[in-house]
């Protein structure tokens, strides 16, 4: 994740070994939070519990991505929590009812089918944020912070509060499958990591060799700039707020198909430790800068010290605490690496004698 | 025009700068400056942009302080170490670019940081609303003390700025361009405003590239050229021609040979764009220009002529600006960058750190920025012709930079710049519009920008360019065009155009001052 420039000048200086290290601190926490915790939790290195682990972080770490994307063009999605709950819901509604078409029959889907629609549904509100911030020039905060409300109010209408239960699908329908995308594994690596790694090599790919990816980033620097070099500022919005959107989605079918059931209240505040795992992954909230690869990392951080300290008997509240102790130290320690990336730099260009 | 025959005895000298020298990174602001500010008089100071005018004002303002040199204030060496201390010396600035508070009040504004108080905790708004009609009174503007300066027109934000320093009791008031942005009539109602502190014996600097306006309210004259005073009198016996000989001087700057080349058919017509202003006028007024393969064209004109705004309209920033473009004959549609981009057009800003660059990006991915097209293949980009593509403007350019991969915000003013040009050149235009190419970039660099340009012409490039400076748009276009009010107000050959014409042309439709005193006399 850390990516060593072919400086000549200065790779040597004390600067640049420093920066190396802060370039390169979340993945030092995250090995120091796994090596603490092999010691001190028991069990803590065995395999169920490394299963366990790694879907926990999986649900973050998908909405992370998204965010990622979102926070480096310069916005924020708080949606995301509610787009989860939604999501769920609508998966649990096709699995149990279909699609009634009012002539006394009802159409029914198969997995893939309903899969794909919980996507859209996911992806539309994603559209519908990004229409409000480009069309009509909302404020990413309160646009999403309205679709936050709407989409779980809307979850909330679905089933009048109530739980879609036994979503175990059928299989006349083909949809007794469903239940696979939670549960399931593959070469003994759960379904839902094998998703996380397929949308995290896809984002990491977007962000780094697509022209896609290099708009998002000089969006989020400079959008004026941007603007004035050719880029599609309106249509780089719309695409992180719908990818976003799709991530949600995701999180949504794999949480319901997990618990077999829809709640509606699902994903509450999500979209808190989303943005706490992309910030601790080095992502600045100002815009133009942030990593896939990082952001996973800092979900790994989150989760795994999270499980951690449930293991080692830590209260609820202390572990609250610590979380919270954790992001702010990341966001300083960004900022000390802000400032020497920036000398190092300057020391480099000064070295070439004007 | 009168004036005191001995004017020595009548203007006692309140503030003077001796051996005055600023020493900026890289750059050197001011040498050895001598200079004399009088009281009860209006002391005009005047020079190209970077001559060194502001900086000579800030540091009396306190924002500077002089590497080397005295200030002295009625024979007492002084030492401001901020605007705050330079204004307990009675010593107030309205800057060019305006420092107010868009989101508060006039009477706020005004009063910001020295707010009338009762007990010093609760502001007294009445005290405050009065002393701002008063002033506004004095100043012959109807401005209600409640509204929100963002409400304001730039005239009329530029009188809030002008009362700011009023309500401070300045004995030393420094206007920087304080009429850029004032219609006519507001600068005959300033200049009156400006004849009584000459009476009250307040002593004024006045800065502005109109050098018919200062030839009328001056009293004495200070010519500034690279950071030195080229010229110091009083106003009796000085016409534009002395103005603009000082101004200029006889050196030559650096400008690059012309290469000798044919110009080929019509790359870019523009006709009849208008572009409406927040003030329901036109920042650009029906401008039409064509401009032919390889030739260089040179827009002339002061600040707020809408050049800036031209430009953009021409590249498609403004969605409702209405006019047609044709690049190499071939109809543009609606306003929209990328695609005007694609069809030959490339625009390099005026702001670069706002316009320019993404700073917080690499120097490689801002050069790329507008052309990542063309190393791209379906949504792959191919990293290692990127690389090459960057690595060969580089050279071609001759950029000093350490890697590639540093952010941009290391690099100076002159090689942002030419990576900016190269971001530009790299989407393989037909056309290029340069605002302010040369802004903030020191001298070697400038030459080198200007050397590029004649390549870029001889190469068949069309090359509109926008400048303030005299010198640089008399050398370096093939026809320049001068604007004034969103207009075009004067169009010149390379070979019959003088210093003269420009300037005069750039006037037009402000202050014909001449005529308009005619006008009054024949009124009268």
């Amino acid at each position: 994740m850390t990516d060593m420039t072919a400086s000549a000048a200065g790779a040597s200086s004390p600067n640049a070994t420093l920066l190396l290290i802060l370039k390169a601190r979340t993945f030092i926490a995250l090995i120091l939070v796994f090596v603490f915790f092999s010691i001190f939790a028991p069990n803590f290195l065995s395999a169920a519990n490394m299963v366990i682990m790694s879907k926990h972080v999986a649900l973050n770490a998908f909405l992370a991505i998204g965010m990622t994307f979102v926070i480096v063009s310069g916005g924020i999605d708080l949606s995301v929590g509610s787009i989860v709950g939604l999501c769920g819901m609508v998966a649990g509604y096709l699995l149990l009812n279909g699609i009634d078409i009012g002539l006394g029959w009802s159409i029914q889907f198969n997995t893939l089918e309903i899969c794909l629609m919980v996507a859209l549904v996911g992806i539309a509100i994603g559209a519908l944020n990004g229409f409000l911030i480009t069309r009509l020039n909302v404020a990413p905060f309160i646009a999403t912070l309205g679709t936050l409300y709407i989409a779980r109010g809307a979850a909330m209408l679905s089933s009048d509060g109530k739980t879609f239960p036994n979503l175990s699908g059928n299989a006349e329908y083909g949809s007794q499958s469903y239940r696979m995308i939670g549960s399931g594994d593959f070469l003994g690596v759960p379904i839902s990591i094998w998703m996380l790694i397929a949308v995290g090599v896809l984002a990491a790919y977007i962000a780094r060799r697509t022209p896609l990816g290099r708009f998002i980033y000089a969006v989020g620097g400079n959008e004026r700039a941007a603007g004035l070099s050719g880029v599609k500022v309106t249509q780089v919005k719309y695409f992180v707020y719908m990818f976003s959107g799709f991530c949600a989605a995701l999180v949504g079918i794999i949480i319901s198909s997990q618990l077999v059931a829809a709640h509606p209240a699902t994903g509450d505040t999500f979209e808190l430790n989303a943005i706490a795992a992309a910030v601790l992954g080095g992502t600045s909230m100002s815009g133009g800068r942030g990593r896939i690869g990082g952001t996973i990392v800092g979900a790994f951080v989150i989760g795994v010290l999270s499980d951690g300290l449930v293991m080692m008997g830590v209260s609820a509240f202390w572990q609250t605490v610590i979380k919270g102790l954790v992001i702010i130290a990341a966001v300083v320690i960004d900022q000390a690496q802000q400032k020497v990336q920036a000398k190092v730099a300057l020391q480099a260009q000064a070295a070439l004698g004007k | 025009m009168t004036l005191d025959p001995d004017p020595g005895s009548a203007h006692p000298i309140g503030l003077s700068i001796r051996g005055g020298t600023k020493v900026y990174p890289g750059t050197i602001a001011l040498k050895e400056v001598d200079f004399d500010l009088r009281m009860g008089a209006v002391n005009v100071l005047v020079g190209e942009n970077g001559a060194g005018k502001s900086t000579m004002m800030k540091v009396i303002a306190g924002v500077e302080q002089l590497t080397s040199g005295t200030v002295t204030m009625n024979g007492e060496e002084v030492n401001f170490t901020s605007t705050d201390d330079a204004e307990r010396n009675g010593i107030g600035i309205v800057f060019q670019e305006l420092n107010l508070f868009p989101n508060l009040t006039v009477a706020d504004n005004i009063f910001m940081a020295h707010e009338k108080t009762r007990g010093g905790i609760d502001i007294d708004m009445s005290a405050q609303r009065e002393a701002t009609r008063a002033l506004m009174q004095r100043l012959e503007h109807d401005i209600d003390p409640d509204t929100l300066v963002g409400d304001l027109k730039v005239g009329q934000q530029q009188i809030v700025e002008i009362a700011k320093s009023l309500s401070r009791d300045a004995r030393i008031l420094i206007l920087d361009e304080p009429t850029s942005a004032l219609s006519n009539a507001e600068v005959e109602i300033l200049f009156r405003v400006i004849e009584e502190l000459k009476a009250e014996g307040v002593g004024i600097v006045y800065i502005s590239h109109r050098l018919e306006e200062l030839i009328r309210v001056g009293d004495y004259i200070t010519v500034l050229r690279d950071g030195t005073i080229t010229g110091a009198q009083s106003m009796e016996g000085v016409d534009i021609p002395w103005i603009v000989r000082n101004m200029i001087g006889d050196s030559s700057k650096d400008f690059a040979k012309e290469i000798e080349h044919p110009f080929g058919d019509e790359a870019l017509r523009v006709e009849n764009m208008r572009l409406a202003d927040t003030s329901g006028g036109f920042a650009v007024d029906g401008v039409s220009l064509s401009l032919r393969a390889g030739e260089i064209l040179g827009i002339y004109g002061l600040m707020g002529a809408g050049r800036t705004e031209l430009l953009e309209t021409i590249i498609g920033r403004h969605s409702h600006a209405v006019g047609d473009v044709w690049v190499q004959g071939d109809k543009m549609g609606r306003p929209s960058v990328p695609d005007r981009i694609a069809k030959g057009l490339a625009l390099i800003p005026e702001d670069r750190k706002h316009d320019g660059l993404v700073q917080i990006l690499s120097i490689r991915e801002n050069m790329t920025l507008s052309s990542v097209g063309s190393f791209t293949r379906g949504v792959h980009m191919d990293l290692g012709k990127e690389r090459s593509r960057v690595a060969d403007f580089v050279r071609r350019m001759v950029i000093k930079i350490a890697s590639p991969e540093h952010p941009v915000s290391a690099l100076s003013g002159g090689n942002q710049q030419k990576v900016v040009i190269s971001k530009a050149l790299m989407t393989g235009p037909k056309v290029l519009l340069m605002d302010e190419p040369s802004r903030g970039i020191d001298i070697g660099a400038k030459a080198e920008v200007f050397r590029v340009m004649r390549q870029l012409a001889a190469e068949g490039l069309g090359i509109v360019f926008v400048t303030s400076d005299l010198e640089e748009v008399m050398s370096l276009s093939d026809r320049i065009i001068v604007m004034s009010d969103g207009r075009i107000t004067g169009e010149f050959s390379r070979e019959e155009v003088t210093e003269t014409a420009l300037v005069s042309a750039s006037a037009v439709g402000h202050a014909p001052l001449s005529e308009q005193d005619a006008e009054r006399e024949t009124a009268q």
